[in-house]
């Protein structure tokens, strides 16, 4: 098996190197040959990982491949933990890939780096594989890094724009305060349980929790609490939450098909998956477990409401994307792992399908993502259409589809929990739904309904994208209806993540939830009779419908009337206005400060310059020692030879 | 009852030197390269031999006289080794400047032959003639460009230190035979640690010794010879006396000192702790300020030698091992950046001013790489074995307990990371003076590639070979 899991790994990686090293010589064809067939042995194998644990008798996999180093008692190693979590994880992110990497041929079709992406989302795939197959946190953390770097050099994909250079700048920045979290909380615990192994660490869990640590005087936390707040901290920011998310919206700079790989599907999933691997310990500490569900339920409505005033249809997306992750995060507050495990990988299809949908329509529109210029594009985009609706039902949950049973269990889970905060999650992810459908529909009915208000020109040239990109449209579509309605059951109630997931009986929500589960198909009549949440998703479309194609005059007047509201939307709540203006501003004056006097005036001043003029003034002193005489030479050996004897033998 | 075949190695170099001069003298110049490949086979066949005759164990022969053993064997193979590099380095340089003679390889062979009976020398007197043998060979290698005035003034000048040195080497033995009544290594140290020894003579008759140890290595201030044959010995010859003789001196110090002298230990100790600091802060300082490669090459040895001798300071078994894994990686660094030298002459023309290696990377941008991984580790930076090098002796002098010399040698490696890096700034970010493509053998230039890269695979993985140090050592 572990010859297996490897090639997993190591196809991708093999395929980004051929394709960025060689991408010259094997030109545009075999660029993507390579590495979409590098993808599809991983895809086939992470498959094959999978049936053999849900259904195979195959057992989880624990072990070391290779041992890169020793220090100390800690063991620095390259190790494999396969278990159900893993293999779900593995699954989701290469069917994504592989259907990415297809779509990428027509989306980048005319583009000159089209060898150099087709390398870096390999060397994504490659990244995010060792990130969810790592068996310790030094493997976690290399993956984690190496997606960060990933999406970097992706979100700027298009160097020569500004906009792709602050942008990518800025998720490298947003994500440097999250990472430093992160490798706090690795450091944490590190230094309490003395190993990186999952396993090793897990076994220390309740020792961790009785150690204390002195944060402010005299102030003991329990050290648990403070590693799994730091290790969040990393989550927050690679998984983009409330107030580290601004980078998200922004990188919508890089190409399509990577907002929907990364940062839409797998790498910002990344913080929900490092979480629930960790579920041992954030089990032990409800104040961590608090922390978590505030977070994410903030994201999830407040984020939510901004998709409303967004115009450009990749940004509408993201917002979407960014409420949805705030979802899954609350379920990981609520304990219901499971549950945001479940809506990650629905989310994953029908985010990616949404995506791609959107690439597909700015393709057709010839790179014009602004919805005020849209509209009517039904009759000219049937597939891209249809599939758009798919998604859009998916996502606000409408019954039967895969959103529908994810996003149900998790307020249900939530709505069980008896945390700190989960009152106010539970209303915020209620609501949520509202805004959800709202948003959603608004764009369905600006882009594909009403008038059309595209110049003439694009008009002219109007029609339905090629095979590569409706292909993987399709194939997005068919697991964005069916997965919830197949896994549900095995997923969330029928103990799939026993021994990947861990939680304490008295936080079993999902358990409460699945005492009253008595299959899909009852599922889907019990939330339609005993819950809000199908009718504030109804309501929700029904506004959308009613504002933006019944009467599209209203949401201007709505505008002037409340000016201050949409202020505060349009901008963002000022996050980025407070991060420019206060943040950045304040680092840099202390930065200039600290140029001026330390490195100006100490280091380069005294300690540089200084050290140099003594070098030099030693040297030529010592120069003309070597005068190049030989009876000055010899002289200077027959006094050091007194010297030595002189030295020693009368001292001794 | 000798056992001849413990020194089957010197008694097959011996005859494979005599063919070689027989065969040199009936050769006309154009046929030149059958004493090249004759001295080739000659080092191929004494690795042969030394393969097939070496030993796991310790053995002496010649009444005690002459020891073989697995480390000894290690450095004569390694010593066959460098000496084939330099003949392949220096082949076309000397092709190109008319030096292209058979005393070349034969006196060559002979500093090796020397090399060899000085590594395998178990009492002292075999140990001088090992020396002598191999310092002959050089002084009149440094002189072998007769029509250079430079070349002639510095094999003077270093024949007649050598003498100076050579001499009190042999006056400190004679001292010792009169404490001890021996001159065999095992014997001398049993007599030096009875109680109620000499100990005052003892330590007169030391003093001559590390003259002539130090001497060999060029430690400070017995160092001024290197400079001056360095850069006035043409440079093959400076490639050769900047390269094997370091693994005599090597063996010359692990056989008398620690082998020998070793009840003396903390005496040479602080022997050696005032030649060491005194080698790594003036060999650096040196280096900075000179503009001649070959010069700065010379006070980057002196540098080398100060940590080469901080394993020794520590004394322990892992301080040696630490001195000889040094020792190895020096004087691969020092073959491969005198090779450069070599590969960026031409006719007429010696490649031996800092400014020669401005704008390399625009000449040549893969010679511009081996060149930043050999001054990467001189320098001692990361992965290179360099770094390794520098890590193991300085952790054998903290567990000596002496943290300010490893304080110190720290220091003394940042000092000298600035004339290191100065050349690989040079060659990336300076203007190219000439930018005529480089013209070199292709033997050549495989031979400095491997030699290159081989210091970024030892530094990958530098466990093999310290290992090796420490199991022949044993």
């Amino acid at each position: 098996m572990e010859s297996i899991y490897l090639t997993i790994v190591l196809a991708p990686l093999a395929a980004a190197a051929i394709a960025g090293l060689l991408g010259s010589k094997i030109g545009r064809a075999g660029a993507h040959s390579v590495t979409i067939l590098g993808v599809a042995i991983s895809f086939a194998l992470s498959l094959y990982v999978l049936w053999g644990l849900a259904f195979g008798d195959a057992e989880p996999y624990n072990g070391n491949v290779y041992e890169w180093a020793k220090i100390g008692n800690v063991t620095i190693a390259v190790g494999f933990l396969i278990d159900n979590l893993t293999a779900l994880m593995m699954v989701v992110v290469t069917s994504v890939s592989l259907a990415v990497h297809v779509y990428t041929i027509g989306y980048m079709h005319d583009d000159p780096g089209y060898q150099r992406f087709f390398s870096y989302i390999s060397l994504f795939t490659f990244s995010m594989l060792m990130l969810v197959m790592s068996n310790n946190l030094m493997q976690l953390f290399f993956g984690w890094e190496a997606v960060g770097l990933v999406s970097y050099l992706l979100i700027g994909f298009w160097f020569k724009r500004p906009s792709a250079v602050f942008a990518n700048l800025k998720a490298f920045l947003v994500n440097r305060v999250g990472d430093f979290g992160f490798l706090l909380g690795i450091a944490t615990l590190l230094y309490f349980a003395g190993s990186l192994d999952y396993a090793e660490i897990f076994a220390q869990a309740e020792r961790i929790q009785g150690e204390t640590i002195n944060l402010w005087g005299a102030t003991a936390v329990s050290a648990l609490t403070v590693a799994c707040i730091c290790l969040f901290v990393g989550a927050m920011g690679k998984s983009a939450q409330v107030p580290l998310h601004v980078w998200l919206p922004d990188s919508m700079e890089g190409p399509t098909p990577i907002s929907a790989l990364i940062h839409a599907a797998t790498m910002v999933t990344a913080g929900i998956f490092m979480v629930a691997r960790m579920s041992p310990l954030f089990e032990l500490s409800e104040a961590a477990l608090a922390f978590v569900i505030v977070i994410g339920a903030t994201t999830a409505f407040f984020m939510g409401l901004l998709g409303l005033v967004q115009q450009d249809i990749k940004r509408v997306v993201a917002y979407s994307t960014l409420s949805q992750l705030g979802y899954m995060t609350v379920a990981l507050g609520a304990s219901a792992y499971a549950a945001s495990i479940f809506h990650l990988m629905t989310h994953a299809f029908f985010k990616a399908l949404l995506f791609l949908a959107a690439g597909s329509v700015i393709i057709a529109m010839h790179h014009e993502q602004d919805i005020r210029k849209m509209g009517g594009l039904r009759k000219y985009l049937p597939i891209t259409y249809w599939t758009f609706v798919i998604g859009t039902l998916a996502l606000i949950g409408f019954p039967g589809f895969s959103g529908f049973f994810s996003k149900d269990a998790l307020i249900e889970a939530v709505h069980a929990s008896s945390l700190p905060g989960s009152g106010y999650a539970y209303w915020c992810v209620l609501l949520g739904v509202f805004v959800t459908a709202l948003y959603s529909f608004r764009l369905l009915f600006v882009v594909f309904h009403g008038e059309e208000r595209m110049d003439h020109h694009t008009k002219e040239h109007l029609h339905e994208t090629p095979a590569v990109v409706t292909g993987p449209l399709i194939a997005l579509a068919v697991p964005s209806v069916i997965v919830g309605w197949l896994t549900i059951e095995p997923i969330l109630f029928g103990g799939f993540f026993e021994g990947a997931i861990f939680v304490r009986p008295e936080h079993d929500v999902l358990g409460e939830v699945g005492a009253e589960f008595h299959g899909p198909g009852a599922f889907v009549a019990h939330a339609l009779t005993h819950s809000v949440t199908v009718y504030l998703a109804a309501a929700g479309a029904l506004v959308a419908w009613f504002l933006y194609l019944k009467r599209p005059e209203i949401p201007g007047q709505l505008l002037e009337r409340a000016g201050a509201l949409y202020r505060l939307l349009a901008n963002k709540y000022y996050f980025d206005w407070i991060n420019e203006n206060v943040i950045a501003r304040a680092t840099r004056a202390v930065g200039t400060g600290l140029w001026r006097v330390g490195d100006q005036l100490l280091i380069d001043g005294l300690i540089v310059n200084g050290s140099a003029r003594a070098v030099g003034a030693i040297a030529s002193a010592a120069r003309r020692v070597q005068s190049g005489y030989l009876y000055h030479y010899a002289f200077a050996m027959v006094i050091a030879l007194a010297a030595l004897i002189g030295w020693f033998a009368l001292r001794g | 009852m000798i056992d001849y075949a413990l020194a089957a190695p010197e008694i097959f170099m011996t005859a494979a030197i005599c063919v070689v001069l027989i065969v040199d003298v009936f050769l006309r110049q154009e046929k030149r390269w059958i004493t090249y490949t004759l001295s080739m086979f000659a080092l191929v066949g004494a690795a042969v031999v030394s393969l097939l005759f070496g030993t796991d164990s310790v053995a002496t022969t010649f009444s005690g006289s002459y020891v073989a053993d697995p480390a000894g064997n290690a450095l004569k193979l390694f010593a066959y080794v460098i000496v084939a590099l330099v003949f392949l380095y220096s082949r076309d340089y000397l092709e190109r400047n008319g030096l292209y003679k058979g005393e070349f390889f034969v006196l060559g062979l002979f500093g090796l032959l020397g090399l060899m009976i000085l590594v395998s020398g178990n009492n002292l007197l075999v140990l001088y003639l090992g020396l002598e043998l191999q310092a002959l060979s050089l002084y009149a290698l440094v002189a072998f460009n007769r029509d250079s005035a430079a070349a002639a003034e510095s094999a003077m000048k270093y024949f007649v230190l050598g003498s100076i040195a050579s001499g009190m080497l042999l006056y400190g033995i004679s001292i010792l035979y009169g404490i001890a009544g021996t001159i065999e290594l095992g014997p001398l140290a049993a007599a030096l640690t009875e109680p109620g020894g000499l100990t005052v003579p003892a330590i007169v008759g030391l003093a001559f010794v590390i003259v002539g140890v130090a001497f060999k290595f060029g430690a400070v201030p017995f160092h001024m010879w290197i400079p001056d044959v360095y850069q006035g010995a043409p440079t093959p010859i400076a490639l050769y006396v900047g390269s094997a003789p370091k693994i005599a001196a090597f063996a010359l110090a692990w056989r008398v000192l620690v082998e020998g002298l070793g009840p003396l230990h903390v005496d040479w100790q602080g022997m050696l702790v005032i030649l060491c600091v005194l080698s790594l802060v003036l060999g650096n300082f040196l280096a900075i300020v000179q503009t001649n490669f070959k010069r700065m090459l010379g006070y980057s040895t002196i540098s080398h030698v100060g940590f080469i001798l901080m394993g020794f300071i520590a004394g322990t078994e892992n301080g040696v091992r630490d001195a000889m894994f040094y020792t190895i990686v020096y004087v691969l660094m020092a073959t491969a950046a005198f090779g450069m030298i070599i590969l960026l002459s031409r006719r007429g023309f010696e490649a031996e001013s800092l400014d020669d290696f401005k704008g390399l990377n625009q000449r040549s941008p893969w010679f511009a790489f081996v060149m930043l991984l050999i001054m990467f580790s001189m320098t001692g930076v990361p992965p290179l074995v360099g770094f390794y090098a520098k890590l193991v002796v300085l952790q054998s002098v903290i567990e000596a307990g002496l943290v300010w010399l490893a304080a110190l040698g720290v220091v003394a490696a940042v000092v000298g990371a600035f004339y290191y890096l100065r050349i690989v700034w040079y060659m990336y970010f300076a203007e190219a003076k000439d930018s005529s493509p480089l013209v070199a053998a292709t033997d050549l230039r495989t031979a400095i590639s491997v030699n290159g890269l081989s210091l970024l695979a030892l530094g990958l993985f530098p466990g093999y070979l310290l290992n090796l140090c420490a199991s022949v050592l044993g």
